[in-house]
Order: C-alpha cells, then sequence, then structure tokens
C-alpha cells in the first residue's frame, strides 16, 4: 500500500504537490489520508492476527472434551480478549481506513476535512490496545467476563485489570467518536460540485450513516464503562441490586451500544458489496434509491431492538413482543438489499476476479448468518438458542464471512489504486478459497452444537459436542493459516507487479477510477468536473 | 394426525439437512454416527407441552429459511451459470424495478406476519401465570445449584419449618475425567451429586435468582431458559410429560467454573415423588436436631473434607494451595491458621470484592463447623482447634 511513496505524479492532475516526508515521522505526522487510511489497515490486520491467536488457542482447548492446555481462568481472558480484539481492534479500524482511503476520493474531495484529527484518531488506537492486551500481564490477569462484560461479573467479581480496560474503551470510544465526526464532515462538507448526495457512490453513503451510528451509541458505552468505573472504585451501586441498583440496567444500556455496533460493522460492508458487484457485473447497481433507503432504515431499527439480546432476563411479555417484531422487520430492509445484489447480477456480463467472488460469497453467507438471525428474533424459540453456540455459529457468519470478507473484498478490489499494482489472481483466489472453505467447516457445524445444547464460552463440554467441536476446530486451523496468503499477497502487490491502469477494472465506475494508479499522493486538488459516473 | 405431521418433518429436515450439510462437507465426515443420531444437529423436542411448541416454532422458521435461501441463492447460482462474460452474455441495461421493489418489500412482510402469529401465542401460553402444584426456589451461586422447595406439593404437606428441603446440586464429575487422566462417563460434566426431583403431570414453578453473579437455569427439555440475576427473583414454569432425567447447564458466564455447572433434573410418578418428599424431611430433620449435640473431632474432620470438597475444592484446590492471587491458600498461611473467629467470620459471610461466598446461606450448621474445623486442621495446619455446629448457629444468630 505505501507504494504512494513512490508516486508517480501526473502532470495533468497535480500542480502543486509534494510527497511524502521520509522515514518514520511521515507515519506519526501524517494528515494524509492516504497515509492514514493505510495505518489504519495495516493496524487492523495486526489486530486480526492477534484477535486470530487467541482463536486459534479457544479452538485448541475445544479441540476435544477435557481441559487440555488452557485453565478455565485463563479460557475466559482469551474469548474476552479475543472477542473485544476483533470487534474495536480488527472489523472498525478496517472499515475506517478504507473510508480513509475511499472517501475523499469518491466524492471529489483533496483530504479529509479534519487531517490532524484524522492523525490523532488513529495513533489513539496503538495506545489504547498496547494497554488492553497489557491486562494479559497484570496480576489477575485480562479482563475475563466476556466481551460483552456483564455486570457484577464486571464490577465487583472483576480482577483488577477493569479499571484498565474501562480506560482502554474510553480510548476507542474517543478514537472512533473523533473519525466518525471526521467521516461526516467530509461528506457533508467536501463533495465535488455536483456530486449531490443521492450522486455518492453507495460506500460513501453507508459509511455517512455508519458514523451517525457511532455518534450515537460510543458516548453510551463510555456512560456504561463509567458507571462500572464508579461502582468498583468510588462505592455506587448502579449495578447492585444489593446497593439499590439492578444489573439488567447494565445490559440494557450496553445493548443500546451494541446492537446499533453490529449494524457499524456491517453497513460499510453493504457499501463496499454494492460497489463491487455491478463492477464484475458490469452493470448498474439495481435500486440504488432502494439500497440508500433501505441502509437508513437499518440504522433506524438498530436502535429499537436492542433487548432481543436478553430475551431471557426477564422482561414482561410486552417488551419481549414488542422487540420480537422489531427485530423481525430488520428482515425487509436487509432482504431488499439481498434481492438488490441478486438483480445487479441477473442479466449482467460477470467475472469471477478475487473481489467478486469474496462479494459473492459474502451475500450467500451473510443470508445464512441474516437467517439464524431470524430465527433468534423469534422469542419462545430464542429461550433455546440464547447463549448457546447457535448464536456462536450465527454472529461469526455475519461478522467473518460478512464483515471481514467484505474488506478482504475491498482490499483486492481497490488494491491496485493503492499501489499501482495488480495483485496476484491466483493467490488471490486460492486465498479465497482457502477462506471460504475454513470459514465454513469451523462455523456451520457450530449451529447444531448449539441446537443440541452446547452453551456458549465453555472451556470443556459433554461428549455429544466432541465430533462437530472437532470438525469446527480443524476449519479454524484451516482459516487462520490462509490469512498468511493473505498477508503474502499483500506483500507481493505492493513489492511489484503488473502494473495497474487508472481504470483498473474493466466494468468500474466512480470518481476514484478516473486518478491514475497508484492514487496520486494528493489526490483531487482541484475538484472533478465530470460527474456522469459518480457512482457504480 | 399430529405424530404423522412430525414424521413427516421428520423426513423433511433429514432430506433437506442431508442435501443442505452434503454441499458443505464431504461423505466421508457424514457417514460416521452423526448420521445416525439426529440430536446431535437438532433441537431437542422435549417432554413438555411448551417444549414441543417451541420445536414446532423452530422447525417452522427453519423451512421458511431453507425455501428462501433455495429461491434466492438458486436465483445466484443460476445468474452465475448463465450470465457470465466467458460465454459471451451481455450485459442488460436495467437497473430499477419499481413494482419488483414493492412486491419484495411487501412480500417479506406477510411471511414474517405469518411467522410472528404462531410464535405471539406460544409466547404467550408460556407467559401463562395460573396457579401452580410446587414452587421451588432456584439459586445460582458460583459453580452450583441451590433448589429450596417453597411449596413441595406432596400428599401430606409438611408439619413444621425444620424440615424445609433444601439443598446444593453441585457437579459430580471427577477431576480426573476433566483433566483426561481417567476416561469420561457417559454423563461427562452433566452429572450432579443431588438431582432436583419433581413429579410429573403437575405445573412446577421455578422461582429463579442468584447469590452473586448472573447465572442462567436452563433445561432443554423442558424449554425452560431464565437468568438468575442477584436481587431479582425471575419465574418460569413446566409441566414435564414423562418420566425421566434432564440435564441442562448453567447459560450465562458465570467466572471461572461456568462450564461445569450442570442442572440435573429427575421427573418421576407422583408416589415416588412422595416417598422422595419424605425421606428428605427426615433427613432435615436429623441435620437439625445434630445441630445441638456435641460433635467429635473425628466426625468433624471426615464431615469437612467431605463438605470441603464438595463446595470449596474448585478455589482453594484439594491440597489447600488455592490458585493465587485470586484464591489464596489455606495450607499454613492465612486464615485458616490464624484467629477462629475471623476464620469462621470470613467462612460465614464470605468477603466483599472477591469470589469468597457467604456459605452461612448456603450451609447447614454442621456442615459449617465442620469444614471451619477441617481447614484448621488439614494440610499440616494441625491447630487442634475445633469449632461445635452450636457455636456456628450462635455466631450466625448473632449476627442478625
Amino acid at each position: 500500500m505505501n507504494a504512494v511513496i513512490e508516486g508517480q505524479h501526473q502532470a495533468d492532475m497535480e500542480e502543486h504537490s509534494h510527497g511524502p516526508d521520509k522515514g518514520i515521522m511521515r507515519w506519526v505526522f501524517t494528515t494524509n489520508h492516504k497515509d492514514i487510511g493505510t495505518l489504519y489497515l495495516w493496524f487492523s490486520f495486526l489486530m486480526f492476527l492477534t484477535g486470530g491467536l487467541l482463536a486459534f488457542g479457544i479452538r485448541a482447548e475445544l479441540f476435544q472434551p477435557g481441559l487440555q492446555i488452557i485453565q478455565p481462568e485463563l479460557f475466559n481472558q482469551i474469548i474476552t480478549m479475543h472477542g473485544l480484539i476483533m470487534v474495536f481492534g480488527a472489523v472498525m479500524p478496517a472499515f475506517v481506513g478504507l473510508a480513509n482511503w475511499l472517501v475523499p476520493m469518491m466524492i471529489g474531495a483533496p483530504d479529509m476535512a479534519l487531517p490532524r484529527m484524522n492523525n490523532y484518531s488513529f495513533w489513539i488506537l496503538p495506545f489504547a490496545f498496547s494497554m488492553l492486551i497489557s491486562t494479559f500481564f497484570m496480576e489477575g490477569g485480562a479482563p475475563n467476563y466476556g466481551w460483552t462484560f456483564y455486570a457484577p461479573l464486571s464490577t465487583d467479581y472483576a480482577p483488577p485489570s477493569v479499571t484498565f480496560f474501562i480506560f482502554s474503551i474510553h480510548l476507542m470510544g474517543i478514537s472512533s467518536i473523533m473519525g466518525s465526526i471526521n467521516i461526516i464532515v467530509t461528506i457533508l462538507n467536501m463533495r465535488a460540485p455536483g456530486m449531490t448526495m443521492m450522486n455518492m457512490p453507495l460506500f460513501v453513503w453507508t459509511w455517512l450513516i455508519t458514523a451517525y451510528l457511532l455518534i450515537l451509541v460510543m458516548p453510551v458505552l463510555a456512560g456504561v464503562v463509567t458507571m462500572m468505573l464508579m461502582d468498583v472504585h468510588f462505592g455506587t451501586a448502579f449495578f447492585n441490586a444489593g446497593g439499590g441498583g439492578d444489573p439488567v440496567l447494565f445490559q440494557h444500556i450496553f445493548w443500546f451500544f451494541g446492537h446499533p455496533e453490529v449494524y457499524i460493522m456491517i453497513l460499510p460492508a453493504f457499501g463496499v458489496v454494492s460497489a463491487i458487484i455491478p463492477t464484475f457485473a458490469r452493470k448498474r447497481l439495481f435500486g440504488y434509491g432502494s439500497m440508500v433507503y433501505a441502509t437508513a432504515s437499518i440504522a433506524f431499527l438498530s436502535m429499537i431492538v436492542w433487548a432481543h439480546h436478553m430475551f431471557t432476563v426477564g422482561m414482561p411479555i410486552a417488551g419481549e413482543l414488542f422487540f420480537m417484531y422489531a427485530t423481525m422487520l430488520i428482515a425487509v430492509p436487509t432482504g431488499v438489499k439481498i434481492f438488490n445484489w441478486v438483480a445487479t447480477m441477473w442479466e449482467g456480463s460477470m467475472t469471477f476476479e478475487t473481489p467478486m467472488l469474496f462479494a459473492i460469497a459474502f451475500v450467500i453467507l451473510f443470508a445464512i448468518g441474516g437467517f439464524s438471525g431470524l430465527m433468534l428474533a423469534i422469542v419462545p424459540a430464542d429461550f433455546q438458542y440464547h447463549d448457546t453456540y447457535f448464536v456462536v455459529a450465527h454472529f461469526h457468519y455475519v461478522l467473518v464471512p460478512g464483515s471481514i470478507f467484505a474488506i478482504m473484498a475491498a482490499v483486492y478490489y481497490w488494491l491496485p489504486k493503492w499501489t499501482g499494482n495488480m495483485y496476484d489472481e491466483t493467490l488471490g483466489k486460492t486465498h479465497f478459497w482457502l477462506s471460504f472453505i475454513g470459514v465454513n467447516v469451523t462455523f456451520f457445524p457450530q449451529h447444531f452444537v448449539g441446537l443440541a445444547g452446547m452453551p456458549r464460552r465453555i472451556p470443556d463440554y459433554a461428549l455429544q459436542f466432541a465430533d462437530y467441536n472437532m470438525i469446527s476446530s480443524c476449519g479454524a486451523f484451516l482459516f487462520g493459516f490462509s490469512q498468511l496468503v493473505f498477508l503474502f499477497v499483500l506483500i507481493k502487490c505492493i513489492r511489484g507487479g503488473k502494473k495497474a491502469t487508472s481504470q483498473v477494472w474493466e466494468g468500474a465506475h466512480g470518481l476514484e477510477w478516473t486518478l491514475a494508479s497508484p492514487a496520486p499522493y494528493h489526490s483531487f486538488s482541484a475538484p472533478p468536473q465530470d460527474m456522469t459516473e459518480a457512482h457504480g | 394426525m399430529n405424530r404423522t405431521r412430525r414424521a413427516w418433518q421428520c423426513g423433511a429436515w433429514r432430506w433437506m439437512s442431508r442435501c443442505g450439510l452434503l454441499l458443505l462437507f464431504s461423505n466421508s465426515v457424514f457417514s460416521n454416527s452423526a448420521l445416525a443420531d439426529w440430536s446431535a444437529v437438532n433441537m431437542p423436542e422435549g417432554v413438555t407441552a411448551i417444549s414441543r411448541d417451541v420445536y414446532d416454532l423452530h422447525m417452522l422458521i427453519f423451512y421458511i429459511c431453507v425455501v428462501i435461501g433455495i429461491l434466492v441463492f438458486g436465483a445466484m447460482i443460476l445468474s452465475m451459470l448463465m450470465h457470465r462474460k466467458s460465454i459471451g452474455a451481455k450485459p442488460a441495461s436495467f437497473h430499477e424495478n419499481t413494482r419488483l421493489e414493492i412486491a419484495w418489500t411487501i412480500i417479506p412482510i406477510l411471511i414474517l406476519v405469518a411467522m410472528a402469529v404462531p410464535a405471539t401465542s406460544t409466547l404467550r401460553s408460556m407467559y401463562d401465570a395460573s396457579e401452580s402444584d410446587i414452587d421451588i426456589e432456584v439459586r445460582g451461586y458460583q459453580w452450583k445449584w441451590q433448589y429450596t422447595y417453597l411449596a413441595d406439593g406432596s400428599s401430606n404437606p409438611a408439619e413444621d419449618s425444620d424440615s424445609t428441603i433444601q439443598f446444593m446440586s453441585v457437579l459430580r464429575t471427577p477431576q480426573d475425567e476433566i483433566d483426561n487422566i481417567a476416561s469420561k462417563g457417559e454423563h461427562y460434566l452433566l452429572d450432579v451429586d443431588k438431582p432436583l426431583v419433581i413429579p410429573i403431570n403437575k405445573r412446577i414453578r421455578f422461582l429463579i435468582t442468584a447469590q452473586d453473579v448472573i447465572h442462567a437455569f436452563w433445561v432443554p427439555a423442558f424449554a425452560v431458559k431464565k437468568d438468575a440475576v442477584p436481587g431479582f427473583i425471575h419465574e418460569a414454569w413446566t409441566v414435564v410429560d414423562e418420566p425421566g432425567i434432564y440435564r441442562g447447564q448453567c447459560a450465562e458466564l458465570c467466572g471461572k467454573n461456568h462450564g461445569f455447572m450442570p442442572i440435573v433434573v429427575q421427573a418421576v410418578e407422583q408416589q415416588e415423588y412422595d416417598a422422595w418428599i419424605v425421606e428428605r424431611r427426615e433427613e432435615a430433620k436429623i441435620a437439625y436436631a445434630t445441630f445441638g449435640r456435641e460433635w467429635t473431632m473425628d466426625e468433624l474432620l471426615s464431615k469437612g473434607e467431605a463438605v470441603y470438597t464438595q463446595n470449596c475444592v474448585v478455589c482453594h484446590q484439594s491440597d489447600g494451595k488455592g490458585l493465587p492471587p485470586a484464591f489464596p491458600a489455606l495450607a499454613g498461611q492465612g486464615l485458616a491458621v490464624g484467629l477462629l473467629t475471623e476464620h469462621a467470620d470470613i467462612v460465614l459471610h464470605g468477603k466483599a470484592g472477591t469470589a469468597m461466598q457467604a456459605f452461612g446461606v448456603q450451609l447447614n450448621a454442621a456442615e459449617l463447623a465442620a469444614v471451619i474445623t477441617y481447614e484448621r486442621n488439614a494440610w499440616g495446619n494441625d491447630t487442634g482447634d475445633s469449632i461445635q455446629p452450636k457455636e456456628v448457629n450462635a455466631l450466625l444468630s448473632g449476627s442478625e
């Protein structure tokens, strides 16, 4: 990605541009959206590997019944950190990295609106995660209460590292809020003339809506961890019934953040897929307008369904029914999106390069995750599914072949634009097929053990779950190791390869494809004029 | 008729799952025992009217999803086969169709309504609050369950409160099986020392709460899952049709041994239940009577070891060395060799801000006296101290 250093300056586009600084200080002080995008993406990849390593630990312990390599105490720490690192360290920063790289180029802006703040929002993250990961080496160990950190397990019964956990969540929240303010301001103020809202590529639309969701819910997360801090250190009892509080209050506040968070991790993925499928189908996106409205509806609904994570918590029936109906409604706009993607493919002229493969796998496997999501919405059935491996299978289907496949699709799709070189298509496809098989072998059997009664978050299990857990572990190792292929493709592409054209892909539309490949260090210093192909 | 429908569903489920699975996995994986036993891959139907309703609902939604999946994925696969550039497909230019878009908004809504109707009616029957025959308090502790028969519903009601039935139910799987030293038994991790016993065909109400952190009481065969929240009491109920032993597990992360606190419910015929109740009441009375007498050191030590193994060993370990820093050692240091009164105070009332629970509410006076005595004399502690059940009772009542 940093082949941008060598940026061949296109005389017809840049009059007064200068290249990046040399050395490490380039990355520390950079205010360039492309550099910051690169930083975010590499950081998220590092976190993805870290979280993956923890997943290896989980799957190794669950390979067979009995306790082999990880004792229950450590197991709980590992599942907690796996969740936190993957959600806050891998998926979210990857999408922010994509937004940094792409939003200015897609709307014809020279950079993000608030470049210095952009730098801060990134550089907070390494500190936040160093602090979080350092808790592994503290007395009492790392957070061991699950990534949902339900009180009072995370307050009265937490290890001392909980304070560091709270502070690192605060830092991540600050970073996310600054990042999303930047994205909103950029999109609303820096569009090139003629780039109307309904001209924007869907990736820009989905990120605009995501950024609003972030601003809405990150302060709620900050609030709930602050209440925990008060309970732990300052004698309050927000979440302690003995002092007049309520442990369930914690869950309501947490999931008011947590459910929109789920959509924060998937809406930009919708944007990515909506860019890739039209390109490789050589056909305009079907139903652009309905895609925008569906995204907005999903975002709205995401704010009123939080208690579907808490159906067993003892709510009155009116509450259960409201949250069930509202949750089921999400299937409608989500269905519209899937139908639109299928209709885009229909009667197209398709080719199946790596980004398209990832995008199609996204649609199919995300839909499977959607189906299990619909099943989970049905309250009486949820009493059987809740907190079992069925839930684990569900959310990994929407997060791994959902969000993460979309991120990989995006990287393959825009990599030639970023580096100026084509990646190795054979290796890319190898990476895809290994990941595709690995993901399904890992997570599909988890539906079975969940339905058959295996609770989640246990280090050891009854004998009837043994076969599928072993299959699942094998899949996880396959998926994990195949990411090394990804790393290899990335490095190989950055170091060289067949030169990419400006348009890169035959069917690509959008302003970023009017720029040279690699995109010049400073692009659109003068706003582009032609908006006829602003979105695919 | 109901049976034929179920048989059909069963057959259809087998057929569809087989097709779906074979797409994803190779034949070899599924040619083994898993194919023969479908309970390994699907929700159990259970043994209550509610659990069967839930199962039917689950299968209904599953079939609807399968049909939608076949249509959508079928269209995608067809398109991928027919509309590829390599066979000369030319792209069409359509990119919207208002009628189509309205149709695929309205139709899903109708399907959702069709799902919501049975879901709502099942949920309403689950929330039915009619009078119960038996009330049992279910209390989650780190990491065991306590059952108290508030109204035991036996044919001859209890005469006095001394005979209230209350007991702890703890994992029975030996540590050696967990550590892969001994071979694992049939009910590995799903066996307890004392199961909850209920009669069939009676309406049982569970009043569910917790002592420390949140747990969840789950018996899949009853389709009952309810969070046990400290400070709050939640309600669930069941009527079991068939005698049998039904196993479940805690379903909310509750700390270190979350995976090791199973629930076992034994459903029996009414006469058997009545007999069991009488026996338990007698036991409770005898235990109560023994609180007043003087216990010998040997009696205390042998009972103490049993109580320790059942209640203390997961944290403080069988060698008394604990798992510092979270779970301190008792052997040769700290409270167990310090002042007897301080030691007893912590055992009875727990220690705030730590995992040390208040055992005064979990164990009876004899058990408490025995375990305190045991801790003061095991692992070379040899303090020679002992404490009698009546002294424990005095400490307990003095503190109230």
